[in-house]
């Protein structure tokens, strides 16, 4: 009985200690990577300038530790306990690539890019808005996910997209759009009525090799990145970077870029004006229209 | 008197320093050649089904074969990078460019090795777009559309890497950009043979890559100007 009662005492004593010696442990890593001997930015120092907020890293930390650990981890590499349940997986911010940027493929986001994914969310992955969150508190966030790549203290973020005035939605402008649709190849990893199920979007990874869908504009979900037609422009120009969707800022000019987002409205279930135009369009030329996809490449050529 | 010797040391060292750093080795006249073969079973050379870009299939004759261990005669092994990754001195990026085509659907060359910082022309001659997605992690990984008749794409890389290069609209494309900094490089043809010329003498370490088997190196010194043989042999795995 008395043997037991230490048997017990014995275990429950050393699953403390080891409880403890686990947390202090992953605390130490935490607190030790990102090595400062590889240029990573300084935790106590980093800043992020968000119109007039001034977010700092060393309070952003410890809102890291409380919010954002279980899935991005202690590292920063997107390995936090929750990682291995989520699919698309949480982001890597040792790798210092994101998705929603308004900078060229293949640079840095600004701050502001920043703030606006953890103000947002991601609306089709785990990953929520943080607007409980005060502004502050998400300035602190974005100056302290900065400290995890020595990419933010050798490299300045690009130089943001100009997105020109909308022009008129008219019809003439969605078919037009319709047109970049077919020639940019969008079809094939969209489909050609923007379902998603193009010829190609089964066999999409992203830049870890996960797979990955294409969006689906059947669903009239938000987009990954805003909702706003400027959003939607300036996704496609950007491209979303580790992901399979291409920039088309060299490609694309203004005029076309807002006839494409036009057009990639009428593929919504929304109540919106090019959706409506669109509607009654098809109503009276629905069976001169091409359907989208490779017959109506080859007879373009 | 004492601070006399110290200039005049000071000045020796100073003088055999810069002699050291700014001496150009002249253009040297060795040679590395040699052949790249494996043992073991290789993954087989399967062929590629492009029937959902028709554009693309009718211009392969026969089917392309996968890339990713390219065998001849001979154990031979194609597209195998063969270059000094010591004991060569980086002697700045050349000033012509390096040409990659996207054509029938296929990256031309299927590897293309570069030094640091050359200037990398990028080219869609095909009737259909393009998206090419170098997935870089030690310089930065970008990603563009190139629909047909766009102008070339005007980039380089400034840190050496495999980077491994893909199409996400055409899934069976799949190449390599192999940045390296050493002017001196090889690809192994169809017979698994390379030539390393311009060697001057002295000791290099030679490094062979294949992109499925990682890398074999070997140590060779080149005394005036010898041309030395260095082959190399890779364990092959069925898949």
């Amino acid at each position: 009985m008395t043997l037991n009662k230490y048997a017990v005492t014995f275990a429950l004593g050393s699953m403390t200690l080891l409880t403890l010696g686990a947390t202090s442990a992953r605390a130490q890593s935490h607190v030790n990577s990102p090595a400062p001997w590889l240029g990573t930015p300084d935790v106590a120092t980093e800043q992020s300038h968000i119109g007039g907020i001034t977010g700092n890293a060393k309070d952003g930390k410890k809102l890291y530790r409380r919010f954002c650990i279980g899935c991005h981890g202690p590292d920063g590499d997107g390995e936090g306990m929750n990682a291995q349940w989520i699919d698309p997986k949480p982001r890597d911010f040792t790798e210092a690539t994101f998705k929603c940027r308004s900078t060229p493929t293949g640079t840095l986001p600004t701050d502001e890019d920043l703030f606006n994914a953890i103000t947002r969310g991601f609306v089709t992955t785990n990953m929520p808005s943080w607007r409980p969150l005060s502004p502050s508190q998400r300035a602190d966030l974005v100056a302290f996910v900065k400290t995890w790549s020595p990419r933010w203290s050798k490299e300045k973020p690009g130089t943001p997209l100009n997105i020109p005035p909308e022009t008129p939605i008219t019809i003439d402008s969605i078919l037009r759009g319709r047109a970049m649709f077919q020639k940019l190849e969008c079809w094939k990893c969209h489909g050609p009525q923007g379902h998603g199920d193009g010829p190609s979007a089964s066999t999409l990874t992203d830049d870890k090799g996960n797979p990955i869908r294409p969006y689906n504009f059947s669903t009239g979900e938000r987009f990954m990145c805003g909702d706003t037609n400027q959003d939607l422009y300036r996704i496609f120009m950007t491209g979303l970077d580790g992901s399979p969707m291409p920039s088309f800022a060299d490609v694309v000019k203004p005029d076309e870029a807002w006839d494409l987002v036009h057009f990639l409205r009428t593929l919504q279930p929304l109540p919106t004006q090019e959706a409506s135009l669109w509607k009654t369009y098809m109503v009276t030329h629905g069976k001169d229209i091409t359907p989208i996809g490779p017959d109506a490449g080859a007879a373009a050529q | 008197m004492r601070l006399k010797y110290f200039v005049a040391l000071a000045f020796v060292i100073i003088v055999s320093a810069a002699m050291v750093v700014f001496a150009q080795p002249p253009a040297g006249s060795g040679s590395i050649t040699g052949k790249v073969t494996y043992t073991g079973t290789p993954m087989k050379m399967k062929p590629i089904d492009m029937s959902k870009e028709p554009s693309c299939a009718k211009q392969h004759a026969t089917p392309l074969l996968t890339q990713n261990v390219t065998t001849g005669p001979g154990n031979s092994l194609e597209w195998v990078i063969v270059y000094i990754s010591a004991g060569d001195q980086g002697s700045g990026a050349p000033s012509q460019a390096v040409r990659y085509d996207q054509k029938g659907c296929e990256y031309t060359p299927h590897i293309l090795p570069m030094e640091a910082d050359q200037q990398l022309m990028i080219y869609n001659d095909d009737q259909t777009s393009h998206n090419i997605h170098p997935l870089a992690k030690i310089n930065q990984e970008w990603n563009k559309s190139q629909p047909p008749g766009s102008p070339p794409i005007d980039t380089k890389w400034e840190k050496p890497e495999f980077i491994p290069v893909k199409c996400n609209i055409h899934p069976w494309m799949h190449g390599y950009f192999v940045v390296l900094k050493t002017p001196h490089y090889a690809t192994t043809g169809s017979d698994g043979t390379f030539e390393i010329k311009g060697l001057s003498p002295g000791k290099y370490t030679v490094t062979a890559w294949q992109e499925q088997y990682g890398t074999k190196t070997q140590e060779v010194t080149i005394a005036g100007s010898e041309a030395k043989t260095a082959n190399f042999v890779f364990t092959a795995t069925p898949y």
